[in-house]
């Protein structure tokens, strides 16, 4: 039976700034290899540069939808209205209606803004219109299930839920969710009202939500009040090694590199790496530390490192991006993910595949499935420590965390991933 | 005349506590009592007391026709007299009944024997005279560590004048031969060698509880009645187990006590053998043939070889660095430096490390105090680079200083060659 999805993500390669469009492009393709499933994905904006395979790729900013009626049998009604610049996401739903009451609907007009032939206009990015550019899409998400045959519906994080949810109504098709992070994780607690109001419905109205590990989805059920038969882990995997060339890597140090190559924020946990990195340097010599990376506390980070008068042997590279991060990965003796809350992380998979011996956070979701890795709480800055130690003076340690890692995370497949994501569709279709 | 060999392990390592690298050099005390206390108390509760009770018993009962022997590790003694002498009180009772015979291992269940003969030497004195001391007699039949065994291992004990060894049967190579007979040792034939019938052992040892078997549930008439089915010629069955079967391994609730209960009154009444102790049995049968074991076999895991201790590449270099310092330990006197040495050897140190039970069965897991194999490597190693520093101090007024970091010739290619 061919099943055939309808699919919302936000970023697709190479126009991604994080896991989620890499994690949205591997399932994909891991999809497209079975015969029996077709895949339509959809992203606000389609940027032309994308590598698509036989995934049929729609951008929202290129579909018209003037002079459309929005589909709404759930509701009977065949109009809605949605605001530009409008700080509440609207729903497509009675409630939302009755409060934005005020405005009066005439006809099959909507007011959105569009170009000429009737498109909307979409960034497809994360500027300060982010809100408003998440209600467009959910309007242009309605047209487009109108317009096409699919039997299911995938979103991908909250920036997609709305655009699944309004997708569903038009279609009543089944919705399936997939929770690449919450907001939990981002924020460390303080949640963003809006960001978990949006969470929290796409995840009451979905049929079935799938998380990326169980330390997501326990925070689903619990944070977010969810019947736990609803929410099923698939694990997220990793592309193969892409890079066969064997040009040597002439690193023009001596010591051994520790790597952090990450998002400078909260979530990633940087000023463990930080304290770590003093402490191992009390008692080694033959390291250097790198920050690989940029983000809001990365002065924080610079300035702690100058306290600790250890800057001539911890460095900050800023933003690497493309090649320079593979160069990185290659120079290193560990890579480290100390992540505070971490719903998946794929980077220290990309980093076992390069053969480098990795030293991650238990509070990850990447640390439920590894094995030939070492997991340490990310506040255990002694052990990270003592791990970071180990590692660099015991060969044997080295030597089997990168054969048996490069085994391990070559195995991770996004095709069994893939394969897991169908047999939730197929639950989703019998019910 | 049948003989039944029934022959119990008991071993308790001494388990190392949290180690981080800033300690090195700094902070000499190694273990983790507190764990160690409570594991003790625990098995001493669960196995150890209420089975030595009813061994106890059925002596008294069968007036010297229940014999049995037991194997108990320095290590396990050593925590015995802190934490448990009641233990030692109850062993040493059954000791007073002549129905007992306690059997030579090495000191600290050790792998000495690959490596450095000369401290295996040691190490099997050592224990000898503990168990001398404890339950007033010598042993004259050996144990090495998880019953590794080889020709070369076999000859060497023999050289230090025991009469006969215990070792698992060598079903690998060993097709055509049956563990139900007395064997040599293939180079110096005065060693009597007793294998383990595995089969029969592991049904009691492994299988006793579980519903899913076929032999389940087992009485001690049902299992006297595959006794019996034994051809006639073959004239001895060898029980050997870890003594934890009673108690920890099979529960209270499986009806493992009972069954040890009933056994010698089905064995005596109702089947043609007799129990008898190693050395008994060494002395009444006759060896029918050699046995050639070229390579070291033992009785751990599936494999029945060193690679639960050895088999990857965290385990042969903690071993490789561990006996790097053989040389410095020969001339050191300090009773601390040298007790620690001891319990370094310990092989459950390397069996920790092992990664084989990441695919395979809870073996390792059990009583393991780390999360993983590469945690159990880095600690070992932080304690291991400790003692070398101390080792250091301590000879450096009175020989040549030897650095631990630094490769040395025994490559790991050449290790995997030695003992495969």
């Amino acid at each position: 039976m061919n099943i055939n999805v309808l699919m919302f993500g936000w970023e697709f390669p190479p126009n991604i700034s994080g896991g989620l469009g890499t994690a949205c492009y591997g399932l994909t393709k891991g999809l497209t290899s079975f015969n029996d499933v077709d895949v339509t994905f959809v992203v606000p904006k389609v940027f032309g540069d994308e590598e698509k395979g036989n995934i049929n790729l729609i951008g929202a900013g290129d579909v018209p939808v003037t002079n459309r009626r929005l589909n709404l049998k759930e509701f009977g009604k065949s109009i809605e209205y949605f605001e530009v610049g409008s700080k509440l996401v609207p729903y497509v739903d009675p409630e939302d209606y009755l409060r934005q009451s005020e405005y009066t609907v005439e006809g099959t007009k909507s007011l959105i803004e569009t170009d000429i032939q009737g498109r909307v206009k979409f960034s497809g990015k994360y500027g300060p219109d982010l809100m408003s550019e998440i209600a467009r899409y959910a309007l242009v998400a309605n047209v487009i299930a109108q317009d096409n045959q699919f039997d299911i519906i995938h979103a991908h994080d909250w920036l997609a839920y709305p655009a699944g949810i309004a997708a569903k109504q038009a279609s009543g098709k089944p919705l399936v969710i997939h929770v690449h992070a919450t907001d939990f994780d981002r924020s460390g607690g303080t949640v963003n009202p809006n960001v978990y109001a949006i969470e929290k419905r796409g995840m009451d109205v979905a049929d079935k939500i799938i998380t990326v590990s169980n330390l997501t989805r326990k925070i689903v059920i619990e944070k977010y009040g969810i019947n736990p038969d609803k929410v099923i882990t698939v694990y997220n995997a990793v592309e193969p090694y892409q890079h066969e060339d064997r040009t040597p890597i002439i690193k023009g140090l001596d010591e051994k590199i520790v790597t952090f190559l990450g998002r400078i924020t909260m979530q990633k946990g940087p000023e463990y790496f930080v304290e770590a990195a003093y402490r191992v340097l009390q008692k080694m010599d033959n390291v250097r530390f790198v920050m690989a990376g940029s983000g809001d506390m990365m002065d924080k980070m610079i300035r702690r490192a100058a306290q600790l008068r250890i800057t001539d042997k911890f460095h900050f590279t800023g933003f690497l991006k493309g090649d320079d991060v593979y160069r990185m990965l290659r120079m290193s003796d560990i890579y480290i993910m100390p992540s505070v809350s971490e719903p998946f992380g794929i980077s220290p998979l990309e980093a076992m595949q390069a053969g480098v011996p990795v030293i991650i956070s238990q509070q990850s979701g990447v640390a439920e499935i590894l094995s030939n890795a070492i997991k340490i709480n990310f506040w255990d800055i002694n052990g990270m420590a003592d791990a970071i130690h180990a590692i660099l003076s015991y060969p044997g340690m080295s030597k089997m965390l990168s054969k048996y890692g490069k085994k391990e995370s070559c195995n991770l497949s996004w095709k069994n991933a893939a394969y897991e994501v169908k047999q939730v569709y197929q639950s989703a279709l019998r019910a | 005349m049948k003989s039944i060999c029934l022959c119990f392990k008991v071993h308790q390592p001494i388990r190392l506590r949290l180690y981080r690298f800033f300690e090195m050099g700094n902070s000499d005390y190694y273990y983790d009592d507190y764990t160690n206390e409570m594991i003790l108390r625990r098995v001493a509760e669960s196995c150890y007391l209420p089975a030595n009770k009813i061994i106890l018993d059925l002596i008294n009962k069968y007036q010297g026709s229940f014999r049995i022997a037991f194997s108990i590790s320095g290590t396990a003694i050593d925590q015995f007299k802190i934490y448990a002498p009641d233990v030692i009180e109850s062993f040493r009772k059954l000791a007073a009944t002549g129905c007992v015979e306690f059997l030579a291992e090495t000191y600290s269940h050790s792998l000495s024997a690959l490596k450095d003969e000369n401290e295996f030497r040691r190490q099997v004195d050592s224990h000898a005279t503990v168990i001398e001391t404890l339950f007033g007699k010598r042993p004259t039949v050996f144990a090495n560590t998880e019953f590794i065994y080889s020709d070369e291992i076999g000859a060497q004990v023999a050289g230090m004048g025991y009469k006969a060894t215990l070792t698992n049967e060598p079903t690998p190579f060993l097709k055509w031969k049956c563990p139900n007979y007395l064997y040599k040792n293939a180079i110096n034939p005065a060693l009597m060698v007793l294998l383990k019938n595995e089969r029969l052992s592991d049904d009691i040892a492994f299988r006793f509880s579980n519903s899913a078997w076929s032999g389940w549930p087992l009485t001690a008439a049902k299992y006297v009645s595959w006794l019996n089915k034994i051809p006639e010629e073959e004239k001895i069955v060898n029980l050997f187990m870890d003594y934890e079967t009673f108690g920890e391994h099979q529960k209270l609730g499986s009806g493992i006590f009972k069954f040890l209960g009933s056994l010698p009154s089905e064995v005596l009444h109702n089947s043609d053998f007799q129990f008898m102790t190693p050395s008994e049995v060494a002395q009444h049968h006759q060896p029918v043939a050699a046995i050639d074991v070229p390579r070291p076999i033992s009785c751990a895991d599936q494999e029945r070889d060193l690679t639960a201790w050895l088999g990857n590449e965290l385990q042969q270099e903690a071993f490789e660095k561990l006996y790097v310092l053989s040389g410095m330990i020969g001339k050191c006197n300090d009773p601390a430096l040298l007790k620690d040495w001891q319990y370094l050897q310990t092989s459950d140190h390397l069996y920790y490390m092992s990664t084989k039970y990441f695919s395979d069965g809870d073996v390792h897991a059990y009583f393991n105090p780390y999360d993983s194999p590469y945690m159990a490597f880095m600690n070992y190693m932080n304690v291991l680079n400790d003692f070398s520093i101390r080792l250091n101090r301590e000879m450096s007024g009175k020989g040549k200083v030897q650095a631990i970091n630094r490769p040395n010739n025994l490559t790991r290619s050449k290790l995997i060659e030695h003992y495969n």
